[in-house]
């Protein structure tokens, strides 16, 4: 038994050539209606990438208007529409969908050792409803200029000239992908489980993957029917959120962040299930505390529920709901320093490769934690009402959404490119994209904590000018960002040009994705895999040859291959 | 941090590098939660960052190190670092609710100011009918604002009494402070309102008490001489937002100056004289009548019962002065009153 | 190989080879496993619809809870005899769909093509019958609240049918039409299967009108009964009619009666005359009917009913392409998958019809 002990295992490997899913079927049409969910995971990452591009610049449009007290080349308006296409298509077109809709669909199966998500055509619907959500969001925007800020409070948005009713149609379906993709998650993880797969034998990517996905389902239909209404409201004036005609204003702000608050955790959470990936590969030592990251996971979706409020402390909500909501707030904060905590400890007396994802993984450790110590201010009421709306928020959720999910979704990229592309990066250039990336992000959100803390207000085209000096860093290091992410994409594209062919299992990772070859052939696995404790890192050879690891079955006699 | 920056934070010597001027009785206790937060944080950060760089460096992969690979668990180092932060985040809790159980409850005596937010600018109204565009308090006593808008959501904010309060239509919102420091102090819209945002900027002046009755007294009167009091009128209701005293300066509506006795092209295409009559229409029913290429601004109010015939005859006057695009002493009747608003 | 006993394992495992059922997706191991999938998909997508309506929900009981006069004074313009009515058929659709799974776990093809006819006609009625009722309530200006026109506030008079009906019925008479043109083809052509198709359609797009009808009938029937009882009331209380202040007056008349119009097709000139006894607290009445007062219950009764009324329309759209594949024989004891979930799916559309009915229509 020993000896053919290793042929299952082998035996993904070997897969042929020619079912390699890149190349398995050709021309445009078998890319636009394909099933498979790797080549959907692609297009939604080129999608999702085309859409941080776009908002990228417009980021850097804002910080060059900044540079000045007085503006430089846009009017007050113009300023304004820019901030909201930013904000709105790094909120909706980028983050939302980057982590789950992106590397989740590549993901998810091949981790869980499926060969395709539970419902492939609705997952193909998916990324047209975002391909629809993001062209009629985009157009919208641009033909006239849509100047609410991403979260169209009313009654500005009812008054405003700019194109609210197609943007919220945008957010509509937009909102239908995220649902759909959220329910194919959540049923492939519950239904598609190969023999053997247990739930505490999952991969935490999947946990996490699933924390989202829930709060997806569970979230999204509220902001469908909040930008449903608002549209509504606009057009039959329905009165529900506009005091012109006896609504309330704060309804919509309840109704609004009732999603937005949950979404922010379906942005970060597949970003912490990146990072506890990356750090037990790359420290290749089992992730310290599995179940206690796997039940924050589900701890911050639940409890991510119940925190809306805290957008809202300044709007004038009665007091005990303002001292409830504070300290539901505060609740959150721990199950993710438990996170930090345990991927620390993960560290400790592992074998740690500092290679770019890592790097990242690191990065984001550094720049999460300040993101989530700067809640801590804004949760406590005293502190909140002086900061609130101003630049200490800015950088706060900065630092969580770019700092965290940017970077963990760039660390997530940089790890399964190999797997992804069958290519390996240049390791040297990706690790100076990341400290581009993270001396520039902390001189841009850095002084913005002061700016904050000293009373400059969000949204402001034009300053007082105490300020200048502190944007004028902020915007050199934008700059140095921006660099940074065009480093890292010059590498990811130079990979793909003439990178050297990537072995199955670069990173001596365990988990089943990198059972298969890369790129994985169509069908993932031939046969349902073997699975194996994802993070115990004995079995793994380490084969000069092809400069990969190996996944040699331990000689106890599987009881499975038994009755062969 | 670069250091240029700091000199100028410095420059006024009653902030600090985080913070504005402590006026108001609420800064202490928002400074102070403010740096405790900040003292555990750092403490936290600079712990898990340490350990990062050192299990980064010391367990690095290199040739003859064998790290462990095997799980390791701890549930009492587990318990241990959920129960410890638990601890800490009830305790600013508790802090933050002492400080904003602070800003909820004013004295029962408070100096009470009607505030109107709206699109972009702040009235104030004391007790006694005076009206101004920037906030006047008298120190050490407890000031009261009733707020209200006319149109979206704002929200004042005096960085340097920390408080901020939303200003919600359909609403009335109340927010108080004492000021404790004599001077003048930025107030800002906090909650973004449209295209001037961020010129709805405004200053709270703190004055010593006798100085603040006299401003008080000052303010209640509108000037005499009818161009000084429209200009009186044009700071006070609203009209500045929107329509400058500058000639060709467009904010939204129409430039004051140089308009007056003109022919200017309307909407339907007919050729309509800027004269007292269409001036009158257009403060009354601003719809009626819409220059060519200002329909997409006509966002202005009726008037109607805001102010009397005198007030629009006065406002007339003080259009028909900018006639030529400025005003000189001689056509304000000289009068000292205009500047009552800027002490 | 364990490749080989895992193959082994699935064909022992599943009901059948890949051959056996041609709905098998590739994917999946077995049909047990396609179906749970399905099934969980199925509810979870109906608790992202739940939610969905909870939005509205949570304004409605916000905004009766601010304002619970204007619910009770606004909620009597609503029909409640049509509102049991479309309750009642939406439940026997209810049964039907329930029945129409049976059918197909009992691969009863003929009883799953009538079940789901009856299901898509029934539907259809609740459509016809909500289409009168909007189209009455858009006459009256009784629209959402920034539109809102207080009915005393124009004359209400209006003979015969809106005119907005027939805008509305222009879709199902081309229906009409076409599934008739489309059926007697498939018959003179002898297309057995098209025409079990194309049959039931053409029901589905007759019983709207059928459903038209029934609501002219029952809004006549009540006019006239109402019409016979205030007759009587009329001249007690013509004195306190003519002194009384017009808006006040028309504000008794607004709450007693919400059908003198479609009376007063009948020739007799109500609207003067009906007039309600005095009720204690009637001036707040008057008060919320006014502009963005009661608008704010319409307002709510035509997002929530809207909403609803989409999504029976959507429901249509599925049924009928269940129809499609009933006729193909599609569904079996193994393979019913599709029939169930759109039966969930249907239930839970009909549950919130359940819901909104008393709170929208029963809390005068």
């Amino acid at each position: 038994m020993s000896a053919v002990a290793t042929e299952p295992t082998h035996s993904h490997y070997e897969s042929n050539e020619a079912d390699n899913f890149l190349i398995n079927s050709k021309g445009f049409l078998s890319w636009a209606l394909t099933l498979d969910h790797k080549r959907i995971g692609l297009m939604y990452l080129v999608g999702v990438m085309s859409a941080f591009f776009l908002a990228g610049c417009l980021a850097l449009v804002l910080r060059t208007e900044l540079m000045q007290p007085t503006g430089w080349f846009l009017t007050t308006q113009q300023y304004n529409q820019v901030f909201t296409l930013h904000g709105a298509i790094m909120v909706f077109l980028f983050i939302i969908p980057s982590v789950p809709a992106a590397l989740g669909n590549f993901l998810v199966p091949v981790m869980l050792g499926a060969k395709d998500v539970a419902f492939p055509r609705l997952n193909l619907g998916s990324f047209y409803l975002w391909v629809a959500g993001a062209i009629f969001f985009l157009t919208a925007m641009l033909y006239t200029g849509l100047d609410t800020g991403w979260t169209f409070y009313t009654p500005y948005s009812t008054q405003t000239r700019g194109p609210v009713v197609a943007a919220t149609m945008g957010v509509f379906i937009l909102g239908f992908s995220s649902i759909f993709t959220g329910l194919n998650f959540i049923v492939t993880i519950n239904t598609m489980r190969p023999p053997g797969m247990s739930w505490f034998k999952m991969p935490l990517f999947l946990w996490a993957t699933y924390a989202t996905s829930i709060i997806q389902v569970l979230a999204t239909p509220v902001l469908g029917i909040t930008v449903l209404l608002l549209a509504a409201e606009r057009v039959f004036h329905i009165g529900i959120f506009d005091p012109q005609y006896n609504g309330d204003p704060v309804v919509f702000q309840h109704f609004f962040w009732f999603y937005s608050h949950p979404a922010v955790y379906i942005m970060i959470l597949p970003g912490m299930g990146i990072i506890s990936e990356l750090m037990s590969v790359h420290c290749h030592k089992s992730i310290f505390g599995y179940r206690f990251i796997a039940y924050s996971s589900i701890a911050i979706a639940l409890f991510g529920f119940l925190v809306w409020g805290h957008h809202m402390f300044t709007s004038g909500m009665a007091e005990v709901t303002t001292i409830v909501f504070s300290a539901l707030t505060f609740t959150v904060s721990i199950p993710s320093a438990i996170k930090v905590f345990n991927w620390l400890a993960t560290m400790y007396k592992g074998t740690v490769q500092l290679n770019t994802p890592m790097c990242y993984a690191l990065s984001f450790i550094f720049l999460f934690t300040i993101g989530g110590l700067t809640g801590l201010w804004l949760g406590a009421l005293s502190t909140d009402r002086h900061l609130h709306d101003t630049y200490f928020v800015v950088a706060h959720f900065h630092y969580v959404m770019v700092g965290g999910t940017l970077v963990g979704f760039l660390g997530g990229v940089f790890h399964w490119w190999p797997k992804m592309t069958g290519k390996m990066f240049n390791d040297f250039w990706g690790i100076v994209s990341c400290w581009f990336v993270f001396v520039g992000f902390n001189l841009t959100f850095l002084p913005q904590f002061v700016m904050g803390s000293r009373g400059m207000p969000r949204r402001y085209a034009r300053y007082v000018e105490e300020f200048q000096d502190l944007h004028q860093m902020s915007t050199v290091g934008a700059y140095l960002l921006g660099l940074g992410l065009f480093v890292a994409l010059g590498v990811l594209l130079q990979s793909l040009r003439s990178g050297k062919k990537a072995p199955p299992n670069p990173w001596g990772a365990a988990t089943l994705e990198w059972q298969c070859a890369s790129p994985p052939p169509y069908y993932n696995f031939q046969s349902p895999p073997t699975v194996n404790e994802p993070y115990d890192y004995t079995p793994l050879v380490y084969r000069d040859a092809e400069r990969g690891w190996e996944y040699v079955q331990p000689t106890t006699p599987a009881p499975k291959t038994a009755h062969a | 941090m670069s250091l240029s920056g700091i000199p100028l934070l410095l420059a006024d010597k009653n902030s600090s590098f985080w913070f504005p001027a402590k006026a108001s009785t609420f800064a202490d206790k928002v400074d102070s939660l403010y740096m405790y937060i900040m003292w555990i944080s750092v403490v936290f950060f600079v712990l898990i960052v340490a350990a990062m760089v050192w299990f980064a460096v010391k367990y690095r992969r290199r040739p003859g190190y064998e790290g462990d690979s095997h799980a390791l668990h701890n549930n009492a180092l587990e318990i241990f670092w959920t129960v410890v932060p638990t601890m800490i985040v009830v305790w600013i809790f508790a802090k933050g609710v002492d400080g904003y159980m602070d800003m909820m409850r004013w004295p029962a005596e408070t100096i009470d100011v009607n505030v109107t937010a709206r699109k972009w600018n702040w009235t104030f109204q004391y007790p006694n009918g005076a009206i101004s565009t920037e906030l006047h308090i008298p120190i050490n006593k407890a000031s009261r604002m009733r707020m209200r808008s006319d149109d979206a959501l704002h929200s004042l904010f005096i960085p340097a009494f920390r408080c901020k309060t939303d200003v919600v239509p359909g609403r009335v919102t109340y927010m108080w402070f004492e000021p404790i420091l004599e001077g003048t102090y930025d107030l800002f819209c906090a909650e973004y309102c449209g295209d001037e945002h961020s010129n709805m900027i405004t200053k709270v002046v703190v004055h010593k008490d006798e100085e603040y009755e006299k401003w008080l007294a000052e303010a209640a009167k509108p000037p005499e001489h009818p161009v000084a009091h429209g200009q009186w009128l044009y700071e006070r209701m609203g009209c500045k937002a929107c329509h400058s005293s500058e000639p060709d300066k467009r904010i939204v509506g129409p430039s004051f100056a140089g308009t007056y006795g003109t022919e200017q092209k309307m909407v339907g295409g007919e050729a309509v004289k800027v004269d007292e009559n269409y001036i009158r229409q257009s403060i009354l029913e601003p719809q009626k009548k819409i220059r060519e290429g200002y329909q997409a601004a006509s966002l202005m109010p009726s008037f109607q019962g805001k102010l009397d015939d005198q007030e629009i005859t006065a406002l007339t006057m003080y259009i028909e002065a900018l006639k030529d695009g400025q005003l000189t002493d001689d056509e304000l009747g000289k009068n000292e009153e205009k500047t009552t608003d800027a002490k | 190989m364990t490749s080989h006993a895992h193959d082994s394992h699935d064909a022992g495992h599943g009901h059948g080879d890949h051959g056996h059922s041609p709905f098998l997706a590739h994917h999946f191991d077995d049909p047990e496993q396609q179906f749970d999938s399905g099934k969980l998909g199925i509810w979870l997508f109906l608790v992202t619809e739940v939610l969905f309506f909870s939005g509205m929900f949570c304004a409605y009981a916000l905004y009766r809870s601010l304002h619970p006069e204007v619910f009770t004074f606004a909620s009597q313009y609503l029909n409640e005899t049509l509102g049991a009515f479309n309750t009642g058929v939406l439940l026997f659709s209810s049964l039907s769909m329930a029945w129409g799974v049976r059918c197909a776990q009992l691969r009863q093809r003929t009883g799953l093509v009538i079940c789901l006819a009856i299901t898509l006609g029934c539907a259809a009625m609740f459509l016809g019958v909500k289409a009168i009722e909007y189209t009455h309530k858009w006459d009256l200006g009784l629209l959402p609240a920034g539109e809102y026109v207080a009915q005393y506030l124009q004359e209400p008079h209006h003979a015969g049918i809106s005119p907005w009906l027939y805008y509305l019925s222009a879709v199902p008479a081309l229906c009409v039409v076409g599934f008739a043109a489309w059926y007697v083809m498939a018959v003179v052509k002898g297309e057995k299967r098209t025409a079990e198709v194309a049959g039931p359609m053409l029901v589905t797009a007759l019983c709207y009108f059928l459903g038209v009808f029934v609501g002219i009938a029952f809004q006549n029937a009540e006019a006239a009964a109402l019409a016979a009882e205030h007759g009587i009331e009329a001249h007690a209380t013509d004195v306190h009619g003519s002194d009384s202040h017009s808006s006040d007056d028309h504000g008794h008349e607004g709450s007693a009666d919400h059908e003198h119009d479609a009376a007063s097709h009948e020739g007799t000139k109500l609207v003067s005359r009906i007039d309600a006894p005095v009720v204690p607290g009637e001036p707040t009445l008057a008060a919320v009917d006014q502009k963005g007062g009661a608008g704010i219950f319409f307002s709510i009764y035509y997002c929530m009913t809207g909403v609803h009324a989409v999504h029976i329309l959507g429901g249509m759209a599925v049924l009928a392409w269940l129809l499609v594949r009933a006729t193909k024989d599609h569904f079996n004891e193994e393979y019913f998958g599709p029939v169930d979930y759109v039966g969930l799916y249907w239930h839970l559309v009909d549950l919130i019809w359940i819901y909104l009915f008393p709170l929208l229509y029963l809390i005068k």
